[in-house]
């Protein structure tokens, strides 16, 4: 692989005061026992756009993802350190209540992960356990979401059929769906498209590009024509370091980094 | 020999291979089933034994298999089920947890008449329990809990890792997650375990023989109080069960129809162990289905 300089980057600085911030790293690091995966990252993500994290295998940014909502902390030997910074919080920081920190930032994975339960069950199964009891909400709220991860038409008479008869393409929508039926503030997606066929494909992407209104959208994707497709801003990620940053515009068609030209022109490696 | 001739051959002998074990097994059943079931009245089943004359039952013995199978899966479920799920999902991964692993196979694979001999000895004598259901549904549990953590443990480690990441992405705790997520996708396995765990304990003989002991006080069946001494639900009494009862008239039996008790009496054990082997496979996919929202096909 060409060794590029590390050192040359352009990360576009969004808190500024003119860029409604969502959610920060500061100086970001992960490490897997005594490899360190992530070397310091600094990225501010504004609130209700699309940014995609780009980069080729092993560049890190789904351990960066990951690490946003602390989904990290379940692998053994995982160490975080830096700030994570949402409303004010440090979210990498002990004595922040994980599991409520989860209802706000959401994740949806790259498998498509529903429950062994039925598409109903899917949805309302955590808000129950938060609490949620009164029936009407609960239907509404498989509506709505279902509505919104453009799944509602095809599953509508019948939801309580097990989620795990559903195609790949449905199952990820229900996964997406049963993310935002926590409403939360900000959506990670871990390549999320990279299972599904073009059709499904194309129909997430329209619903991110709907979910964009109510919600702040961090996607990895290893897909250049979907980054350019669907984010506001890319984050281009190499070896453990994020190079540059920008609006996806700029980074697609003037990147001022050499190691991004090369990435998003297919000359890279 | 070409590739293509050495698959035949060796498909040949595979399909040898298993046809013979379906063979051996089938006679088997077969020969336990026809020379057991022309014995079996309902009058054998539910019948007081004989020590002397022909035609004793096992009424009592069969009550005595069931219930000693009922009192251990009540001690050994909730334990294996703990411990299933710590080695599955809290244990960390050190020295210790795998030194843990080693001893639970070294304990699935001890011979029955060994774990009797144990239970005799800690049970019957050291907590002076004697010869009781008690020490025997203990001994039982010896005998069954490693096989049985194994199985909540493979069940549990057999639901895919991104089905906790959903979970936690969603706000559950690790114990939420486990409990109404992991638990559930694994149930169908850890039922099955059970289920075909009752059907060793139910057949198990060695065990026992040191610790519920061979024979039965009289009991009285119009009084269930636990703590009356001829209860036959009374815990503490001795009780010869069925395995155990076919054991004894083979080898010490002066009964003029031990060999035709014997029979029958096999055959009823081989029906219920049968039974439960049905039942776990029928329970399991129910439960499965249930769970998971999936409609009955067909």
């Amino acid at each position: 692989m060409e060794k590029y300089d590390r050192s040359q980057r352009y990360l576009k600085e969004l808190d500024d005061g003119q860029h409604e911030i969502a959610l920060s790293t500061d100086d970001l690091h992960v490490s897997y026992g005594t490899k360190e995966a992530i070397h310091g990252v600094s990225l501010a993500f504004e609130r209700f756009k699309i940014t995609a994290l780009i980069g080729a295998s092993g560049s890190g940014k789904s351990t960066y993802l990951r690490s946003l909502n602390r989904m990290n902390d379940n692998i053994f030997g995982t160490k975080v350190t830096g700030k994570i910074m949402y409303r004010g919080l440090d979210v990498n920081s002990n004595d922040i209540d994980v599991y409520e920190m989860r209802k706000h930032i959401g994740m949806v994975f790259q498998q498509p992960n529903p429950f062994a339960k039925s598409i109903y069950d899917n949805i309302t199964f955590a808000p129950k356990r938060h609490g949620e009891r009164r029936k009407a909400a609960l239907d509404e709220m498989v509506e709505t979401t279902l509505k919104q991860a453009g799944l509602w038409e095809q599953v509508k008479d019948d939801l309580h059929q097990s989620a795990l008869a559903l195609s790949g393409g449905q199952q990820q929508r229900l996964c997406i769906a049963r993310a935002i039926a926590m409403q939360p503030d900000i959506l990670l997606l871990d390549e999320p498209a990279s299972v599904l066929d073009p059709i499904s494909t194309a129909t997430v992407e329209d619903t991110l590009l709907q979910l964009k209104e109510h919600y702040t959208i961090i996607i990895v994707t290893h897909n250049m024509q979907q980054a350019g497709r669907i984010s506001d801003y890319t984050a281009f990620f190499h070896l453990g370091d994020a190079l540059e940053y920008d609006e996806t515009r700029k980074i697609f068609t003037r990147p001022k980094i050499k190691a991004t030209e090369d990435y998003v022109s297919g000359h890279f490696g | 020999m070409t590739p293509r001739k050495w698959d035949k051959v060796a498909t040949t002998m595979l399909y040898l291979i298993s046809g013979f074990i379906i063979v051996v097994l089938a006679f088997l059943l077969l020969y336990i089933l026809i020379s057991g079931l022309p014995h079996v009245t309902w009058k054998f089943i539910t019948g007081r034994s004989s020590s002397f004359a022909a035609g004793g039952g096992i009424g009592i013995q069969l009550f005595n298999s069931l219930y000693l199978l009922i009192l251990s899966m009540l001690i050994s479920i909730p334990l294996s089920l703990g411990a299933g799920i710590y080695l599955s999902e809290y244990a960390p991964k050190n020295w210790l947890t795998d030194l843990i692993r080693n001893m639970i196979e070294i304990l699935s694979s001890l011979p029955s008449v060994v774990v009797g001999l144990f239970g005799f000895l800690v049970f019957s004598i050291n907590m002076k329990l004697g010869f009781s259901i008690l020490s025997g549904a203990l001994a039982l549990t010896v005998f069954n809990l490693p096989l049985l953590t194994r199985k909540v443990e493979d069940s549990l480690q057999a639901v895919h890792y991104t089905q906790r990441e959903a979970g936690y992405a969603l706000g559950l705790s690790r114990w939420e997650t486990v409990t109404h997520v992991v638990v559930p996708a694994a149930l169908p396995g850890i039922l099955t375990g059970m289920i075909l765990g009752a059907g060793r304990v139910f057949g198990e003989a060695a065990a026992l023989i040191y610790t519920a002991g061979q024979s039965s006080p009289p009991l009285d069946f119009s009084n269930w109080n636990p703590t009356y001494i001829a209860s036959p639900l009374n815990p503490l009494r001795s009780a010869e069960t069925l395995a155990v009862h076919i054991w004894k008239i083979n080898s010490e039996g002066i009964i003029p129809d031990a060999s035709a008790v014997s029979a029958g009496s096999s055959a009823i054990l081989i029906l219920f162990v049968l039974l439960f082997n049905f039942a776990a496979r029928y329970f399991g996919n129910k439960l499965y289905r249930h769970l998971t929202g999936a409609r009955e096909r067909g």
